[in-house]
C-alpha cells in the first residue's frame, strides 16, 4: 500500500486524535507524525484534521464492533506519557482493522507490545498515587498537588470523589497543568496554567507534624533498608509528599512558584502567622 | 500528655506487627458514610517506612499498659517503658483526620491487655464504635482480637472491623510456655476457630439478606515471630499451611525477631534480625497460597530449613529435575506455575499467546517471563534456547548467581577456586 506520507495537525484530544484516523482513510495518507495546535515545521506536507465529534465517533464505533477491549485499551493508552503514542496508536488501529482482534491476545506482538507496556506504565503510577497524594485543608477545602509522568487526573477522579464525596477537594496535576475539581458531588477537570496555594494554618501544621512523627516512628531502626523503601517509593514521588517534606510547606513559596516581587519575607515565618498573599485557588478554580 | 506524645508511644509499641494490609474487601462510596475501600482487591499502600515496610493503616495501640509478662514483648508488664493510652474519641478524630489528608486507608488497632481482656476489648469497641457510627467512617478497619475475650466481645468487635487477626506469636506451643506463660495455646485458637465460623455463616446470611450485618468481611490473619524461639522453617511452615487449611485465614505474616528486651531465654540484643529467613518464609507462603505448592514438597525431615542462596521455587526445582524442561507451547497451567521465573501473570498471558501463535525465545521477556531464570527448564517450540550449555552443577551456580543480587544485604563472599562445583 503506497499512501503519500503526511504530518497531522490537531487539537491533541481523543476526539480529535480518531478523526486524523478518519481522515487518513478518507484520503489516503500515511500519517509519518502527529504534532499539536502550535506551529508545525515539517518537509512533509501537513494535514490540519478539525476535531468533528460525528467522525470521532464512527470511528470509535468501529473499533468497539471488533473488540470493546481494544476500544477501552485506547481510551487508557491516549493518557500515556508513551512516545509518539499517536503513531503506535495509529499502527494498533490499522491492525486490529486489517487483522482483527486475535492479536491482543499475545502480549509480545510487535504492534501491542508498546501500548500494553506503556499502559501498564500508567497503571503502576495510578495504583501508587491513589496512596501516595496528600490533601492540605485549606480553611475546609482539601487540595493537592501531583507530578505525574502521564495524564492521571480522568482515572483518579472516581476513586477521590467517591471517597471524599462529603468534602470539596481539588488536585492540581502540574506536569499537565490541569485540575480535577470536586465540590457538592459534581467534579470537573479544568486546565489551570499556574496554582498558588495558601500556607497552611496552625491546625494543618500539627496533623502534619502528627502524620510525620507517626512515619519516623513505625520504622523499625534495625531493619533499615533504603533500597527497598526506593524501589516502593521512587523518589520522584517525594517531591509531593508530607512525610518526605517540612511540616510547615507551602509558607514559604517554592522558588519556581514565586512571583517576581511578590512580598514575602526570606525567612520561614512561623506557621499559620501570614496571612494568604494570594486568594484562594481551590476557590478561584471551582 | 498531648496527642503527639501518645501517637510516639502506641505507634511505637505497635510497629512490631507485621500485619498492615487494606485488602481483602472492595466496599465502594455508600450514602451517608464517609470514605471507601480500596478500589483494588489487593489494598493500598499510602507510604512506605525507612525499612521498606508498608504503611496503609494508622497502627497504634489503644494502650501499651499489659497486665501479661511476654518475655519478647517490649509491652510487658516488668519492662521499665513509659505507658499511654488513647482516649477512644481522641483515637477516632485522629484517624478521621488523617484520612481525610489520604495519609492512610484506615486504622490497625491492636491493644495492650489493661485490667482484663474483656476490659481491653470493650475500649477498642467503644473506639470503633465512635468511628463508624458516630462519624459514619467507611474506610478500612483492622482489629485485634485479645486472646481470652469473652466471644459476645468478639462478635460485637468483627461487626465493626473489616478484618480480625489474632497473634499466635510463637509458633509452638513450648515456646509459649516458656516465654509467654500467661497466654495459653487455646486461649487463641479458640477465638480463630470462632472467627472462622462466624464468618462463614455470615456468608450465608448475606445471600440470603442483603442487608444482614457483615462480620470482618476480609476474613482473618494472623503474624509468627521467626527467630524467638529454636523452630524450624519445616515446623512454621506446616503450622501455616494447617492454619490457612483449618481456619481459613487470609494471611499469616512472618516478623522476623527483633531483640528489644534482654532476656535469657531470647537471642541477646545484639542479634541481627533473620531478615533472610523472613523473607524465604514469605516466598514460601505464596507458594502455597497462589502456586500450588505444598509444605511438604518445599521442606522436609532432612531438610528442615530453607536454603539461603536460592529461593524456594528455584530450590524445588533443581531438586526435581526430573520435571523438566517443559514445553512452553503445551504444557498445562500448572506445570507453567512451577517453572522459575514464570509467575501467575506470565503464565496467563503464555496460554493467551499461544492460541493465536507460535511462542518465540525472544517474545518471552515481553511476556513478563525472567528468562535467566526460566531458561533452564523450559523449551520453547521444541527447542532449548540457542548457546545455552549447562550441567545441573554449572545451573545451580547461575542460579545462586542471580540471587544474590536481588538480596537486600548481599553478604560479602570470598571467591574460593576450591568450592564444589560438582
Amino acid at each position: 500500500m503506497n499512501w503519500p506520507e503526511v504530518v497531522f495537525q490537531y487539537d491533541e484530544t481523543f476526539d480529535g486524535f480518531l478523526c486524523c484516523v478518519y481522515e487518513s482513510y478518507v484520503h489516503k495518507e500515511f500519517p509519518i507524525a502527529f504534532c499539536g495546535d502550535e506551529e508545525c515545521w515539517s518537509l512533509y506536507s501537513v494535514r490540519y484534521v478539525p476535531t468533528d465529534l460525528a467522525h470521532a465517533r464512527r470511528v470509535y464505533r468501529s473499533i468497539v464492533r471488533i473488540s470493546q477491549s481494544a476500544a477501552d485499551l485506547l481510551r487508557r493508552a491516549f493518557l500515556t506519557c508513551l512516545e509518539d503514542k499517536e503513531i503506535h496508536l495509529y499502527a494498533f488501529i490499522r491492525k486490529l482493522y486489517d487483522d482483527g482482534p486475535a492479536f491482543l491476545r499475545n502480549r509480545a506482538d510487535e504492534t501491542y507490545y508498546p501500548i500494553a507496556k506503556a499502559v501498564r506504565h500508567m497503571n503502576g503510577e495510578l495504583e501508587k498515587l491513589r496512596g501516595f497524594i496528600r490533601f492540605s485543608d485549606y480553611d475546609g477545602v482539601l487540595g493537592s498537588e501531583i507530578e505525574p509522568k502521564n495524564r492521571v487526573l480522568p482515572l483518579l477522579r472516581r476513586h477521590f470523589c467517591d471517597r471524599y464525596a462529603n468534602e470539596s477537594f481539588f488536585i492540581y496535576d502540574r506536569t499537565h497543568r490541569e485540575l480535577l475539581v470536586y465540590s457538592g458531588g459534581s467534579s470537573r477537570l479544568l486546565p489551570v496554567d499556574n496554582l498558588t496555594l495558601n500556607p497552611p494554618d496552625e491546625q494543618e501544621v500539627q496533623y502534619r507534624t502528627l502524620w510525620k512523627r507517626f512515619f519516623d516512628t513505625v520504622a523499625i531502626a534495625q531493619r533499615e533498608n533504603p533500597r527497598c523503601q526506593n524501589s516502593f517509593l521512587p523518589k520522584r514521588y517525594r517531591g509531593t509528599m508530607t512525610e518526605f517534606l517540612p511540616a510547615d510547606y507551602g509558607v514559604t513559596p517554592k522558588a519556581d512558584a514565586a512571583l517576581p516581587g511578590s512580598a514575602v519575607p526570606a525567612g520561614t515565618p512561623a506557621p499559620g502567622t501570614r496571612p494568604a498573599p494570594v486568594p484562594p485557588a481551590a476557590v478561584s478554580g471551582a | 500528655m498531648d496527642t503527639l506524645e501518645k501517637l510516639t508511644i502506641l505507634a511505637d509499641a505497635a510497629k512490631y506487627d507485621a500485619a498492615c494490609t487494606s485488602s481483602g474487601v472492595r466496599r465502594g462510596y455508600q450514602a451517608g458514610k464517609i470514605g471507601n475501600t480500596s478500589s483494588s482487591i489487593a489494598g493500598c499502600c499510602h507510604s512506605f517506612s525507612a525499612d521498606g515496610r508498608c504503611i496503609t493503616l494508622l497502627k497504634v495501640l489503644m494502650t501499651n499498659s499489659c497486665v501479661y509478662d511476654c518475655k519478647y514483648c517490649v509491652n510487658r508488664r516488668s519492662n521499665d517503658t513509659r505507658r499511654a493510652a488513647f482516649a477512644p474519641r481522641e483515637l477516632a478524630e485522629l484517624t478521621m483526620q488523617f484520612y481525610r489528608r489520604n495519609y492512610i486507608e484506615g486504622l490497625f488497632l491492636s491493644s495492650g491487655v489493661l485490667r482484663s481482656p474483656d476490659y481491653t476489648t470493650e475500649q477498642m469497641i467503644t473506639c470503633l464504635r465512635i468511628l463508624r457510627e458516630e462519624y459514619r467512617f467507611n474506610g478500612y478497619i483492622h482489629a485485634k482480637a485479645i486472646p481470652g475475650a469473652a466471644p459476645e466481645l468478639v462478635n460485637a468487635l468483627g461487626l465493626l472491623a473489616d478484618r480480625l487477626s489474632i497473634n499466635i506469636e510463637l509458633p509452638s506451643e513450648q515456646g509459649l510456655r516458656t516465654l509467654a506463660p500467661d497466654k495459653s495455646r487455646s486461649a487463641i485458637f479458640r477465638p480463630m476457630a470462632q472467627i472462622r465460623d462466624t464468618v462463614r455463616e455470615n456468608k450465608r446470611e448475606l445471600v440470603k439478606y442483603r442487608h444482614a450485618p457483615a462480620f470482618s468481611p476480609a476474613g482473618q490473619s494472623t503474624q509468627l515471630i521467626v527467630g524467638a524461639t529454636g523452630d524450624t522453617d519445616r515446623h512454621i511452615l506446616h503450622l501455616t499451611e494447617s492454619l490457612y487449611q483449618t481456619y481459613r485465614l487470609k494471611r499469616v505474616f512472618y516478623s522476623a525477631y527483633v531483640p528489644v528486651v534482654e532476656n535469657t531465654l531470647l537471642p541477646s540484643l545484639d542479634t541481627k534480625p533473620p531478615l533472610l529467613r523472613e523473607h524465604r518464609l514469605y516466598q514460601a507462603d505464596w507458594l502455597l497460597r497462589f502456586y500450588g505448592f505444598q509444605a511438604r514438597e518445599l521442606l522436609d525431615d532432612t531438610r528442615p530449613n530453607f536454603n539461603p542462596y536460592l529461593d524456594p521455587k528455584c530450590d524445588w526445582a533443581v531438586r526435581h529435575l526430573e520435571h523438566f524442561p517443559v514445553e512452553i507451547m503445551t504444557c498445562d497451567y500448572e506445570q507453567l506455575l512451577r517453572v522459575p521465573g514464570i509467575g501467575q501473570v506470565s503464565a496467563q498471558r503464555i496460554l493467551a499467546a499461544r492460541r493465536v501463535g507460535t511462542i518465540r525465545w525472544e517474545d518471552l521477556s515481553r511476556l513478563g517471563v525472567v528468562v535467566k531464570r526460566a531458561q533452564y527448564f523450559i523449551t520453547c517450540a521444541g527447542h532449548m534456547r540457542d548457546g545455552l550449555r549447562f550441567s545441573p552443577a554449572t545451573m545451580v551456580r547461575q542460579l545462586e548467581t542471580i540471587e544474590r543480587g536481588l538480596l537486600p544485604h548481599a553478604a560479602m563472599e570470598q571467591l574460593s577456586l576450591f568450592d564444589a562445583t560438582g
